[in-house]
């Protein structure tokens, strides 16, 4: 069994950096697991060992022996056996096409020999315990089937090193078991086994040496029998840079957003959201903390109305929006800054003022006639520049020439100064330098002062530590207990962001 | 219907699907690969229109049908070239194709010939006979004595199913017509999988295209095909892109062809018989009864760089 | 002004001036001088007031077709059964036109009109629907109706009820009232001119100056934006191809009182579909459709005039066109170019700048 290791490697992708100087060694017959938060650089790592990706400097081994980087065909021939969190698998096709694809055994006359293909696989299935039908699309499998059948490609194509990219996301308990079981058995017959999570209960029951990487570098490595889940939730999430916002003592009024059982159906991508239940009062700020992947997205965009609830209520101001439209809740009072300022937030192509009333223009002031009143969104925008400090000053700039921060700036003047009764905000200061960060806090904070009532949902610890009246963590897609920001700790929030004090069982589809 | 029995109706109606029935299997081929292939048309006028001038030029109505394979699969590498590595709209560039190839048949015709139209002794394909087939009634006429290319169409649909369906380029090439992300990761070449699918829809639609101008007659005249590769199109989609039912959808499209010509004169409206392909599409298409699913990357462009 | 808007300018001319380039490869390579071509084709499309009438006759349809389907093509939705929908516009224009009695022209023409344009959205109204609520391709829907259309209106003409006893299958001249007259003497260019501009005018309206067209805007760059915005998008979807349905119809219906006064065979000169290169050419924008249009219509027009006074091939033209949706489609060939410098190539060799290397 070849032994893998990574030396050195590093990746940009612009000014980012995913990968800093990395360097593993995955010595054959062990478990080892890879620690971090999403955004840490662990995907990214993977998918240049896979060859997905090709690094800017530093070399894969397998053997001793470098590997031509950039490369999946390579590196599947040199035996790395990826099994990705998002199933590379083609619905339409069956299982053991899916799995022969690119390997196709022949038969003499040089068509696909299915019956060789079902065979083998059926002996793989029967070698690890990955029990699957060969012959159903995959269209039709669970989530837990369509992850043997990636493991399966794996061990198909000759893989001597398995990877798996947080492989229990999808799945239930008892098939997370089931996993962990199969997981042992594979190192039990020799194979380096690496597993990427950001769950410490899981990292710790399956793995011999754990690697913890924070963004984009390594900052600890040791035999997991010595960690403890405190330490290793620290080098996870890492000391704090205190953030010099001050926080006065909210003045909190009555309840303004009330989340009672609210359930998100699962889909085949994502597990169920929910129940959750959750009250945020007017001039407080509720942070929602967790790794991305938890529930972040669906809970957000579920109290915006873009996707709908399966059970539960919203209450804006005491009022059920569940049901109700977006544009009636933004109406009611309800703003929205969204993760992903460039998808869901603007149009890049339309100039600034367009953008500042991109969810407005229906109502008075814009609306004029048939049409909307161009002066007064021209001069709404004017006064949002310069309340904002948008740069370049110009409102006729296009937003795609906005930089990262002043598009974010825009969002959130958009959504602030509408004056909103609630206001949902999700990553609000992704991508931005030091110097905006301290901006957009200290705007959150002054619309808190006002009087509104702030969900936060980051996941960013620091900025929900510095900016929560309470916060609550998000772990798969249930909501933990708010706490009081006088008693919550980083190291208490990081150990829930990884999955402890959440009861077992509770997790989607149970 | 006393219509139904008349055997000219059923001569007709495979006469009509045969360059359909290669159109749509060409087709086929291309956007499996995940290539939108509007430009049937325009490859199966070219070839129409080579067919004849490497035909006469030759004196052999082999050359003439390779001549005419080689412009269609010209076309395809343009469209390939256009759609692929410059990511342009599929759509707009079949069309751009089409009227391409309308302009330069129509023009080289002029150039070329003058206003007389092609050779007269332009050789064309030969016909088979099966004498004995002529007994069966109805359609023992349409059987028993057609073009070479109709009988060939019969390997060559059993072909391109076994290519599509048994062969690991077959395989590969669904692969990246479904999700050439997926293929990629798997090892494979995506831009040349993709690049056999368009070349042999040229290839296909030179035959069809062949077809019309010295499968039967033996001269070209403008615009021959007449939206020909378009319903070729139309049968690939009802058909559900596989070739089986391509190939019935042609032979559907051929009849509604057949029918309308055989009712001229009649009384009954012709022409009504002849929407009725397109609307049995547009129904197909719209799931009303039943439903057909492209490859689910079908027309999308590809970019082989990294995704994040 | 910014780089952008510039360059949204200048692309197109520059595509149209390659295509210009190739097809004179091509006219070279057939024994045909570009510049006897070129010059039959602008004076054949501008020469004198006849061929010039002609032009303007040929651009009334493409330029509102073309218009709607600008503002269709901002939506993101690509129908190209412009024609289908040209032709349905047509016949409900040629029913209203053949069986009223007549009435005070103006009114005549406005139901005319109203009808062509009805049954143009109407008839794009299927495949709206089936995109919004069923996720059916419009590309493929909208073909198939138009063929079905084109065959329908051949039914009509031949056999139908709209069509006039005889051999020439053709419908019932149109009532007087209900016919255009020209306007300028020894062309056919009629009132339908005005009519026409109109339309272009209020397709700019529309997607420039009311909330629907910044919805449609929207939709189009950014469907998840617009969802986030609280918008519909399959109103959005279904209304973006009705209202290049109604242009079509509309110009179905100007087609019929404007130049032809009747129903028949062959009425439409492929408007539908050019009128899509149109529309691309212009980057759906309906204020460029005019120039777009005119180009088209000039070149449409003056390879007729040219195939007459000067013997050489109409094909010609849709040679050129062919080549100038082919560029306008692969335009990245132009992005392409830039980054691999072929024009400094060309020049001569370069010393590399040191230190310079390119990540690959």
């Amino acid at each position: 069994m070849p032994q893998l290791k990574v030396e050195h490697i590093t990746k940009r992708f612009g000014s980012l950096v995913a990968n800093d100087d990395i360097t593993l060694d995955v010595p054959g017959g062990k478990v080892l697991a890879i620690l971090g938060e999403n955004g840490a650089g662990k995907s990214t790592l993977m998918k240049v060992i896979a060859g997905l990706l090709t690094p800017d400097a530093g070399q894969v081994l397998v053997d001793g022996q470098p590997i031509a980087r950039g490369r999946p065909d390579v590196a599947i021939r040199a035996g790395i056996g990826m099994i990705h969190q998002h199933f590379m698998l083609i619905p339409r096709l069956s299982v053991w096409e899916n799995i022969i694809l690119g390997h196709e055994p022949r038969t003499r006359l040089g068509a696909v020999n299915h019956a060789a293909a079902v065979r083998t696989i059926r002996e793989l299935s029967r070698r690890y315990g990955l029990e699957v039908d060969p012959e159903a699309p995959v269209s039709s499998l669970t989530v837990g089937e369509r992850q043997r059948v990636e493991i399966l490609k794996a061990f198909y194509r000759g893989a001597q090193v398995l990877i798996l990219d947080e492989p229990t996301a999808l799945l239930t308990p008892q098939e997370t078991q089931e996993l962990f079981l199969s997981i042992k058995h594979f190192a039990q017959d020799g194979f380096p086994v690496v597993f990427i999570s950001h769950k410490l209960d899981e990292v710790l029951e399956v793995s011999d040496r754990v690697v913890v990487i924070r963004q984009g570098r390594v900052t600890g490595d040791m035999p997991t029998a010595e960690a403890t889940p405190a330490q290793l939730a620290e080098l996870m999430v890492g000391r704090a840079v205190v953030l010099r916002v001050e926080r006065d003592e909210a003045v909190k009024g009555d309840v303004a957003l009330e989340l009672e059982d609210l359930e998100v159906a699962a889909t085949r991508h994502r597990p169920q959201v929910g129940p959750i239940s959750l009250s945020v009062r007017r001039g407080e700020i509720l942070g929602i903390a967790g790794v991305d992947g938890n529930g972040q997205l669906e809970l957000a965009e579920a109290l915006v109305g873009l996707i709908p609830t399966h059970r539960g209520r919203i209450r804006l101001g005491g009022r059920e929006i569940q049901r109700v439209p977006v544009r009636r809740r933004t109406a009611l009072g309800l703003g929205y800054v969204p993760a992903d300022r460039q998808v869901d937030g603007l149009v890049l192509d339309f100039p600034l003022w367009k953008n500042f009333i991109l969810r407005d223009y229906a109502h008075p002031p814009y609306r004029r006639g048939a049409g909307i009143d161009r002066a007064a969104a021209r001069s709404a925008a004017r006064q949002a520049v310069d309340a904002f400090d948008i740069r370049p000053g110009s409102i006729d700039v296009l937003a795609r020439q906005l930089s990262g921060g002043n598009q974010q700036k825009l969002v959130l003047a958009r959504e602030i100064l509408r004056g909103p009764e609630v206001l949902v905000v999700a990553q609000p200061t992704r991508g931005l330098d030091v110097g905006a960060v301290e901006f957009v806090h200290r705007r959150l904070l002054d619309l808190r002062r006002e009087g509104a009532a702030i969900l936060l949902i980051s996941l960013e610890l620091d900025e929900v530590l510095a900016l929560s009246d309470a916060i609550a963590v998000l772990f798969r897609g249930r909501l933990s207990e708010p706490i009081p920001a006088a008693a919550a700790t980083r190291d208490g929030i990081g150990l829930m962001m990884a999955g402890q004090g959440f009861p077992t069982g509770e997790a989607a589809g149970a | 219907m006393g219509i139904l029995g008349n055997p000219e109706l059923w001569v007709l109606t495979v006469a009509m699907s045969v360059p359909i029935a290669y159109g749509a299997l060409g087709g086929m081929f291309s956007e499996r690969g995940g290539t939108v292939n509007i430009a049937i048309e325009g490859m199966m006028l070219t070839s129409a229109f080579f067919a004849v001038v490497f035909a006469h030029a030759g004196h052999s109505p082999w050359l003439g049908l390779l001549g005419g394979i080689a412009s269609a699969v010209l076309m395809a590498v343009l469209l390939y070239w256009a759609a692929v590595p410059l990511a342009a709209d599929h759509v707009v560039v079949g069309m751009a194709v089409d009227l391409l190839a309308l302009g330069l048949t129509g023009y080289l015709l002029v150039t070329m010939y003058g206003y007389n139209g092609t050779p007269v002794s332009t050789p064309s394909l030969p016909t088979w006979h099966f004498p004995w087939l002529s007994g069966i009634p109805v359609i023992g006429p349409a059987l028993a004595e057609q073009s070479v290319l109709t009988y060939l169409l019969v390997p060559v649909l059993l072909i391109s199913w076994y290519a599509l369906f048994r062969t690991p380029w077959g395989l590969r090439l669904r692969s990246v017509g479904e999700n050439p992300h997926i293929a990629r990761s798997a090892g494979l070449s995506v831009r040349g999988l993709k690049l056999s699918g368009v070349l042999i829809s040229g290839v296909l639609a030179g035959v069809a295209g062949a077809y019309l101008s010295i499968g039967v007659l033996n001269s070209f005249t403008a615009d021959m095909s007449n939206g020909r590769g378009y319903i070729a199109l139309a049968a690939l989609i009802f058909g559900n892109w596989r070739p089986g039912g391509a190939t019935l959808a042609a032979l559907i499209f051929g009849f509604a062809t057949a029918l309308s010509i055989q009712l001229q004169g009649t009384g009954i409206p012709d022409n009504l018989v002849l929407t009725l392909p397109y609307l049995l599409t547009v129904v197909a298409v719209g799931g009303i009864i039943g439903r057909t699913t492209p490859p689910a990357a079908d027309g999308l462009p590809y970019r082989e760089e990294e995704e994040f | 002004m910014s780089h952008s808007r510039v360059e949204g300018f200048v692309r197109p001319i520059v595509l149209v001036l390659l295509a210009f380039l190739v097809s004179s490869l091509i006219m070279v390579a057939t024994h045909y001088s570009p510049i006897l071509v070129f010059s039959s084709l602008i004076s054949g499309a501008f020469g004198n007031l006849p061929n010039f009438g002609s032009t303007l006759v040929d651009f009334i349809p493409l330029a509102v077709i073309g218009a709607g389907l600008a503002l269709c093509f901002q939506a993101g939705l690509f129908n190209i059964g412009a024609e289908g929908q040209f032709w349905m516009g047509a016949f409900a224009a040629s029913i209203v036109a053949v069986r009223f009695a007549a009435m005070p022209i103006v009114l005549h023409i406005a139901l005319t009109l109203l009808a062509g344009t009805l049954v143009g959205a109407v008839y794009a109204l299927l495949p709206g629907l089936l995109k919004a609520y069923r996720g059916a391709h419009e590309v493929i829907t909208t073909m198939m109706m138009s063929y079905a259309a084109i065959e329908f209106g051949h039914y009509l003409v031949e056999s139908g009820p709209l069509s006039m006893p005889g051999a020439i299958p053709q419908g019932y001249p149109f009532v007087a009232s209900a016919s255009l007259q020209p306007v300028i003497a020894t062309t056919q260019l009629s009132a339908a001119i005005f009519i026409g501009l109109g339309a272009i005018v209020a397709a700019a309206w529309l997607l420039y100056r009311t909330r629907l067209g910044l919805g449609i805007q929207i939709l189009g760059k950014n469907p998840k934006a617009a969802r986030v915005s609280g918008l519909s998008v399959p109103v959005l979807t279904v209304l973006g191809l009705v209202i290049s349905g109604a242009f079509a119809g509309l110009a179905g219906g100007l087609q019929m009182v404007g130049v032809t006064h009747q129903l028949f065979d062959g009425f439409s000169d492929q408007f539908g579909f050019t009128a899509i290169v149109v529309a691309l050419l212009a980057r759906n924008n309906p204020w460029a459709v005019i120039p777009s249009g005119l180009l088209f219509a000039a070149l449409d027009s003056g390879a007729q005039a040219m195939q007459m006074s000067a013997g050489i091939p109409v094909e010609l033209s849709f040679v050129i066109q062919g080549l100038i949706v082919f560029f306008v489609a692969a335009d990245r060939l132009l992005d392409v170019a830039r980054r691999k410098n072929w024009l400094a190539r060309l020049r001569g060799p370069r010393v590399p700048a040191p230190g310079v290397k390119e990540v690959g």
